[in-house]
Formats: C-alpha cells, structure tokens, sequence
C-alpha cells in the first residue's frame, strides 16, 4: 500500500482532469519548440555545409588569369572559349607571402568530344600538380584508386559523373579527344556535388605537354588559420594581371543572403514562443481558478503557500518539458521534410544537410522550453499560493 | 511532566467583524465556550446565525477580530493582530482535520491517493503506519483503488473523513458534512462521526441544520445572531 504521493504525480494528475486542454497546451508548445529546433538546427546545418563544401575545395582562395573563367561551368558556356594564361612564375611568388601555408597550381583545358552526348559535348582537363593539389584537397573521396604515381604520367583520375558517362573503371583507358593521347585511369573520385565530378584530373605537366601549353590558368590558395584574410586579398589583387576569388568572400555573400532569410524566421520563432507562453499562463491560470476550492483544502490540510507554489510551477513545467519533447521530436522526424523545403526556398544550398540536430541542440531547446515554463508558471503559481482556505471554501458554506 | 489537557478548545470574548461597506456585522459576537477534550459538540441555528463563522475562528481558517483562543491547552490568539497565514497553516496541520459540505476530493487521484494527499505535504511522526487501519475503521478500504467518480456521494464523505484523519488530528471540524447526502447516508455519517468520538476519543465539532445528527452529539449549541442562544 502506497504511504505517499508525491508532489510531482499530484501535479501531473491535476493535469490529467482536463486532458484535451493539457494536450494542445503541449502541442502549441510542441509547435515553438520545433520551430526552435528546426531553426538553430538549420542555422548549424547549412554554416557547416557551406563550410564543408568550403574546405573541399582545399582552398579559401582562387588566383586566375584576368578574364579567365574560373569555373568550368563558365567555361563549358563559353564553349570551351576564352581561356587565359598566366606566367608560371606567379605561383612561386605568391608561394613566397607569409600569409601563404600553401599554393597549388592548375591549368584547365577544354576539348570537344564527338562521342559524348548524342552530338557531342564539351571535356574538362584539370592539370593539377600531383604533390600539392592531393595534400591541398585531402577530403576529396575517391571510389576506387588514387592519385598519379609520376608527375609526368600518362595517368587520369576522372569525377564521378565522367566515369558514370564515360563508364570508365580503375585500370581502363581513355583517348583525349582531338590529341589523340591515351591515358590510364588510375582513380575514380566519390560524388562531391562539386564541379569536380564532372572533371577529368590530369597530372598538369602532362596536360602542358599535351596541349602544348606552358603557363597555368589559375592557383589554388591555402591561406593561414591566424592570416588577415582582407589584408591578403588586398596584396593579391596588386598582382599584374590576375583576378582574384576569395571563397570567404562568396561564403560570407550566401551566409549575408541566408541571415536575412533566418531573422524573419527567428522572428516568427520568437512570436510563436510568446504565442505559446501566453497559452501556458491561460492554462494554467484557468486550473488555478477551477480548483479555487481544492487548493483552499489543501491549505486547509497544511499545504503551505510555497507548497502550492511548488505544485502549479511544478504543473507549469510539465507542460512545458512535454511541449518540448513532442516539438523536439517532431523536428527529428521532418528534419529531412525540412531540408528539402528549404533547400527550394533558398537562392543556393550547400550539398551537405541543411538541417543538423543533435543532442546539444535537443537539450538546449529542452532547456529554453523549461525555462520558458519557469517564467510563464510563476504569476498562476503565485496566485494560487496566496489563495486563503477561507476565501476558496466560504462561498460552499457559508451559513 | 505536565498535566493533561482537559480542553480541546477554550475561547473568550470570541468576536469576528466583517465590513460591508460603512456597515460592520458581528457575525460572531463576544461568544465564550470550552470543548472539553474527547467531547462531541454540535453547533445549530438558522441560515445566518455565524455557524461557519465560528467553526472558521475556532478551527483557525480565519483570524477572530478580538477575544482569545487557547487549543489544546495552547493560546494562539489573545490581542486583536492577526496571525499570519502561515502560522494558521502550522496550527491548522497540527491540530485539525476538517470535513466539509463538498467533499472536494481530487478526481484523477484514487481514493488512497486522495487520502495519503495531506502527506504530500505535511506528515506527522508515524501518521502513514495508521492509514490501512483508517481506510477499514471508515469501510473503504476494497474500495483504494477506485477514483473518486466511481463511489457513491456516503463512500466520497467518508474518503474525505479518512483524509481529515491521517495525519492524527486532536479536533475535527465538520461544516455541514451531511448537506448532499440522503437521509440514509447522512445517518451513516453521523453514526460514523459518534463512533470516531467515542471509540477513537477525537473532538468533534459539528456545524448542521440536521436535528437528527446534532441530537448525536454530547452537547448542542445554537447560535442566533452570533451569539450562544442556548448552551
């Protein structure tokens, strides 16, 4: 036989007297919290995707002919047209900055490819150096092989999608169109979600030599961690003859656009929220004044005013740490529904996920759950507590 | 050691003024009286006459205006400033139990719960090795389990009874405890009330408008404007 109930149960069986009430409590607060989730778990999700993507590149910093695409996309709409050059010497002398930890040149190439496509299309050569470029881009994933094993081999490693068109494996040849030199494919690269799966990576001194091209087309960048990024930037557009690409620029370009998107979001958060605080104290006041008698018995039985306080706070949290599962859950499961909704409102998405939750986030969105309780359960607590027995139970019987 | 108490409740010049607008009533007006310990009293009068008034003064729901009040052989109130609401709870949990018209039990609890809730707050030494032999003195005991909409309204009285004593109250109050009750169940009550006084040695002090429950008490008080009419 029980001896005892504890506060905690007579509270959470208070609740239990008008359920459907308690229920869309819960769920309106289920619904900020997912909303919180949702939000600080894309504002995580997308800032470190970008920042992957980022880091794939293996460079924050770009030095290209000026007027040379530097994309091969650009490259592939200008019909493989308008490449421009510049002297190899410059990557030796941006090698030479202080800022620098590393460079890594490149040399595009572009040729038609009669057997591409149903009439043909366009192929993208990167001649990359096969010690600084692999070190550089040491998160790029490879499916099958690897890197060249000579600086002049006659070696490819090709991008996802041309092994996928060219159905190309590790070990199998492949004839550059219009040179007609053969080459081996040595390695086959994981999807990146990059210009890199539709590129063909060549060792650059055999790409000079094939095309008969001595100079580079651009120079991959590793800047120091501790380096002022403006200050380098600034020294480098002063180089004769080169444009400059910094990726920090262009992250912090799409994080400017993207923050404008989550203020308003954030703002909406902050109104549901306080929608939903609203509804708690409604709730909970609403309780109160129902139980205007039985709070007075409980006085009367020797429940002090911090007793009852306890109680309607503690009925207060319960709500709210329940709104707080249902929405932090809820946003677990739509994470992915989620993702794909905003990944089609936003002007440019990171290949990663958008939306990353984990279990900080979870408990941090439990914690402002709670606290939000804290707060909206103290004016109804504070009310019931000072309720006088005599007040509650006269109008019953007063005679 | 000292000498037993002989008086549950001893008041003196008991008086509680209420304010209605320029007008102030003396719903209680200068009554004196002494409830001998173990004794059965019943307090009587029309609709008006100060009944709750009084049981809410001497049972320490509310302060009186002026008088003294002594329980258990201990003064509470002797000058007209009030006690603070909390240390009328302190003097309530120690000394009372209080049964009421309605009999305000928690409907999602069941009727163990209902009775051990007093323990959630306050709970004297020993109190919870008694509950068992309560539940069965009141009959309720097959019925612990059940919640509160599945008893009959005699069964609800006698859970808030059996929730009035657990926690070993010297004096028990009961304001109207019969008024929604049939004449059958209200007879079961006040047989049930006789026999807590006599078998279990607990003070009672009734509030009714029913002669034939006040007739079970020792002694009868009426009340007629708030003042002792008969004693």
């Amino acid at each position: 036989m029980i001896k005892k109930i504890s506060i905690f149960e007579v509270a959470y069986k208070s609740l239990l007297r008008k359920k459907t009430r308690s229920i869309l409590t819960i769920l309106g607060i289920g619904m900020a919290a997912w909303v919180l989730v949702s939000l600080f778990g894309f504002n995580r999700g997308y800032e470190a995707s970008l920042n992957k993507d980022i880091d794939n590149l293996g460079f924050q910093m770009l030095v290209v002919a000026k007027g040379c695409p530097y994309e091969a996309a650009t490259l592939m709409l200008k019909g493989g047209t308008g490449l421009k050059y510049m002297d190899e010497s410059i990557a030796s002398q941006v090698a030479g900055e202080p800022e620098v930890e590393g460079v890594t040149p490149m040399l595009m190439q572009v040729v038609f490819d009669p057997n591409k496509g149903e009439s043909g299309g366009l192929a993208a050569f990167l001649g990359v150096d096969p010690v600084s470029f692999p070190k550089m881009k040491s998160a790029l994933p490879f499916k099958a092989g690897g890197w060249f094993s000579q600086p002049e081999a006659a070696e490819a490693v090709f991008g996802y999608e041309v092994a996928e068109l060219e159905q190309r494996e590790v070990g199998d040849p492949y004839l550059i169109p219009e040179k007609e030199v053969e080459v081996k494919v040595v390695g086959i690269l994981e999807r990146t979600g990059t210009q890199d799966d539709g590129t063909i990576f060549l060792p650059i001194k055999t790409v000079q030599k094939i095309f008969g091209v001595k100079e580079l087309t651009s120079i991959g960048i590793k800047v120091k961690k501790d380096a002022d990024m403006k200050a380098f930037e600034d020294k480098m557009y002063k180089l004769p003859d080169v444009q400059v690409v910094s990726l920090s620029q262009v992250k912090t370009t799409i994080l400017t656009l993207v923050s404008t998107a989550r203020v308003m979001v954030f703002s909406i958060a902050l109104i549901a929220i306080l929608i939903a605080m609203m509804g708690v104290v409604n709730t909970v006041l609403m309780s109160v004044m129902e139980r205007r008698q039985e709070i007075g018995i409980l006085k009367s039985m020797g429940a002090m005013a911090g007793d009852i306080f306890k109680l309607v706070w503690l009925e207060t949290i319960i709500l709210c740490v329940g709104g707080g599962l249902v929405g932090t859950g809820l946003a677990l499961i739509t994470a992915r529904l989620t993702d794909v909704l905003v990944r089609n409102l936003l002007p440019y998405s990171p290949s990663g996920g958008l939306v990353a939750i984990d279990l900080g986030l979870v408990l941090m969105t439990l914690a402002v759950v709670t606290a939000i309780g804290l707060a909206s359960g103290i004016y109804p607590s504070w009310k019931a507590a000072r309720m006088r027995p005599l007040d509650t139970i006269r109008s019953e019987v007063d005679s | 050691m000292s000498a037993p108490v002989r008086y549950s409740i001893e008041a003196e010049n008991l008086t509680r003024v209420y304010r209605r607008g320029p007008e102030e009533i003396a719903a209680v007006d200068d009554i004196s009286l002494k409830v001998e310990k173990g004794s059965f009293i019943s307090i009587v009068g029309p609709s008006g006459s100060g009944k709750t008034t009084l049981i809410n003064v001497l049972g320490c729901l509310d302060n009186p205006s002026s008088g003294k009040l002594s329980l258990e052989g201990r003064v509470v109130f002797e000058d007209s400033k009030g006690l603070t609401e909390a240390k009328l709870t302190r003097i309530r949990r120690d000394v009372f139990g209080y049964i009421f018209q309605k009999f305000y039990l928690v409907s999602t609890l069941t009727v163990l719960e209902n009775v051990v809730l007093p323990f959630t707050f306050f709970k004297k030494p020993g109190a919870d090795d008694d509950v068992g032999r309560v539940l069965k003195m009141l009959g309720i005991d097959k019925r612990a389990d059940h919640l509160p909409g599945q008893l009959s309204g005699g069964e609800m009285q006698r859970v808030a009874i059996a929730r009035a004593l657990v926690n070993k109250p010297g004096i028990l109050l009961a304001d109207e405890p019969t008024g929604n009750l049939d004449t059958a169940r209200s007879e079961e009550i006040g047989l049930i009330l006789k026999e807590l006084n006599a078998r279990e040695g607990l003070t009672i002090i009734l509030v009714t408008h029913n002669p034939r429950l006040a007739a079970l008490a020792d002694r009868t008080i009426e009340l007629r404007d708030g003042k002792i009419h008969t004693a």
